[in-house]
């Protein structure tokens, strides 16, 4: 039995694990073991001989990243902060979700460990406001650890402190964003910040800040107390660990599975998620998130890890893959996620909040049946200007474009089936368009 | 009447629960959101008096304030209904015929997105992924979540949430 550290509390019924049952299930001891006989410096080691990558979306090594806080004196006064993001919001996504839901101790344990390897003094929770279970969960499971002694001053007499709050937001996309959700959680609108600085050394309050996702921040705890040898053995590829895949869209059985990095595609898609629908044949899916560019049936050989995927021209993303089928139309889809791009666009910069309304009104002429071949070109040219990177603030708009130059390099046919036939021919098929 | 002559539109339980989250941290406007939702969970919505009231409690003009409340899509700058209904209108739920349910539920409403009924009980209101995409179509209404909408009857759903209440 291969192991599954990120899913092995959870329950067929889907019920929480509160945190006496986490603790029998050996929780929380690792969190002892570590605060009394680890450096903070020794447990950034082991996270970086993990080979750990971001779970978010971005894939950047996580012992990296926290490499850059500054340790002791150089970090000068005042506190330093850790922020678990869990603002679950890129299309297609619902993986940190169960663990929210399921596990919250899971969370706060890895994030306990986390702060004690920066020395963070303070951490949130960043939750989006619409995960109204995991809100009341995650707020019950924090108190009980202040109960316990897991959470405050002094925790367990190890003498390391921490405080823990859940912060709410109220909404927006942009916010997933690392230094957008820092405005946010200091009460401003949530605009991404330039970088430099980096909120490694000036984030949350100007004070050091490191951001991870909830999933990367699970893993933590299971690689500080089994060690970076086992955690690498994990992964089948070039990456380490497990990863929590999931697919969604007209598959027989659309889900979330903990796998090893470097599960082939077709696994997931036709073991896991059951493949299509009757009726319904693969046509191409966003191998993670609405962010990412499409693949097609002749990648689904390739292993889910981060440079295979990389290689093959689109990214690992969060690993939540969304399939596009026969009877939907590829410009319909596109479509779709650019209308919410343009909508959750922050508005900063102009080539985002101007250029993927732009996108949308193009797409628009192709569904009506109203597009040109110079529409064509057009969408083509704007597009690649949007989604160049280092033309826009942030990566919102580079994201946006992915599905779009994807769906002109592999489903152009579609494109020019719309000029020349004046409109859509999926709108005849019954289900959506 | 100064500006701090306008945070008794506030009630002492509001107020309390915003002093709760300023004591939380450096500074007094980093409370906004925070505060603006606890006044929208007790009211419902913020209104322009309310607004104010904030603002002069966190230290803060009501144009920034209000550049950050029109900013989140989930703080409410005008009335709504008892329940607000968050409509996923992401892809994977229209991959699942989630146009044909929001056309279902519309019908059934009387109502289109950015609207409430006759009757004050609802606002619709469309969303970005709610995260549920394996149960696809989804929406909320109020703090509930409600899957597989394409296989459900919507009318009962909408009673069996009035009865709930």
């Amino acid at each position: 039995m291969t192991d599954r550290p990120l899913t092995q509390n959870l329950r067929p019924d889907g019920s929480p694990v509160w945190l006496a049952d986490y603790e029998a299930n050996g929780g929380y001891q690792g969190l002892r073991r570590v605060l009394t006989d680890s450096t903070p410096e020794a447990c950034q080691q082991v996270v970086k001989d993990a080979r750990l990558r971001g779970r978010g979306g971005a894939g950047f090594p996580t012992g990296m990243k926290w490499s850059f806080v500054p340790m002791g004196e150089k970090a000068g006064l005042g506190p330093k902060y850790l922020i678990a993001n869990a603002d679950e919001m890129e299309p297609g996504t619902f993986k940190d979700r169960i663990i929210l839901e399921q596990d919250p101790h899971q969370l706060i344990e890895g994030m306990i460990l986390a702060a004690y390897a920066i020395q963070a003094d303070v951490a949130y929770i960043f939750l989006r406001g619409e995960y109204t279970v995991a809100a009341q969960r995650v707020a019950a499971a924090i108190k009980e650890c202040y109960v316990a002694g897991y959470l405050g001053q002094d925790i367990r007499g190890s003498g390391y402190s921490l405080e823990l709050h859940l912060h709410r937001s109220a909404g927006r996309y942009i916010c997933g964003e690392e230094t957008a959700l820092i405005n946010a959680l200091e009460g401003k609108r949530a605009n991404p910040r330039p970088k430099p600085p980096f909120p490694q050394v000036s984030g949350l309050w100007g004070r050091p800040t490191i951001v991870n996702n909830v999933e990367t921040l699970c893993n933590i705890t299971h690689i500080l107390t089994r060690g970076a040898d086992w955690y690498q053995s994990l992964g089948l590829g070039a990456d380490s660990g497990t990863k929590l895949f999931g697919a969604s869209g007209n598959v027989k059985n659309p889900g979330v599975w903990e796998l090893p990095m470097g599960t082939p595609i077709r696994e997931i898609l036709e073991n896991h998620a059951g493949g299509m629908h009757d009726g319904y044949q693969l046509r191409g899916f966003l191998p993670g998130g609405g962010s990412t560019d499409f693949l097609t049936p002749d990648h689904l050989d390739l292993a889910m890890d981060y440079d295979v995927i990389g290689k093959a021209g689109s990214r690992m993303g969060t690993g939540t893959m969304i399939v596009l089928d026969d009877r939907h139309c590829p410009i319909g889809m596109v479509r779709n996620l650019a209308r919410f791009f343009a909508h959750e666009s922050c508005g900063f910069c102009t080539p985002c909040r101007d250029g993927i309304p732009w996108i949308v009104q193009l797409l628009d002429r192709f569904e009506q049946g109203l597009a040109t071949e110079e529409d064509l070109a057009l969408l083509e040219e704007k597009a690649r200007f949007i989604g160049g990177i280092g033309n826009t603030h942030c990566a919102l708009a580079p994201g946006a474009m992915e599905p779009v130059l994807s769906a002109l390099k592999y489903f152009r046919e579609d494109f020019e089936q719309h000029i020349s036939g004046r409109g859509c021919r999926y709108q005849s098929l019954g289900r959506g368009h | 009447m100064t500006d701090l002559d306008v945070i008794p539109t506030l009630s002492p339980e509001e107020i309390a629960e915003i002093e709760h989250e300023v004591a939380l941290i450096p500074r007094r406007d980093s409370a906004a959101i925070d505060a603006l939702m606890i006044v929208q969970r007790h009211r419902g919505w913020v209104s322009d008096s309310s607004l104010k009231a904030i603002a002069a409690l966190l230290e803060m003009s009501p144009e920034e304030l209000d550049g950050i409340a029109t900013f989140y899509n989930l703080i409410y700058r005008q009335p709504v209904g008892e329940q607000v209904i968050l409509f996923c209108d992401s892809v994977s739920c229209w991959l699942r015929n989630g146009d044909g349910v929001k056309e279902k539920l519309s019908e059934l409403l009387g109502i289109d997105y950015g609207q409430t009924t006759a009757d004050g009980r609802y606002t619709l209101i469309p969303v970005p992924c709610l995260g549920a995409c394996d149960r696809a179509p989804v929406m909320m209404v109020g703090d509930d979540l409600h899957t597989h909408l394409d296989d459900c009857d919507l009318a009962s759903l909408l009673t069996c949430e009035a009865n709930h209440d």
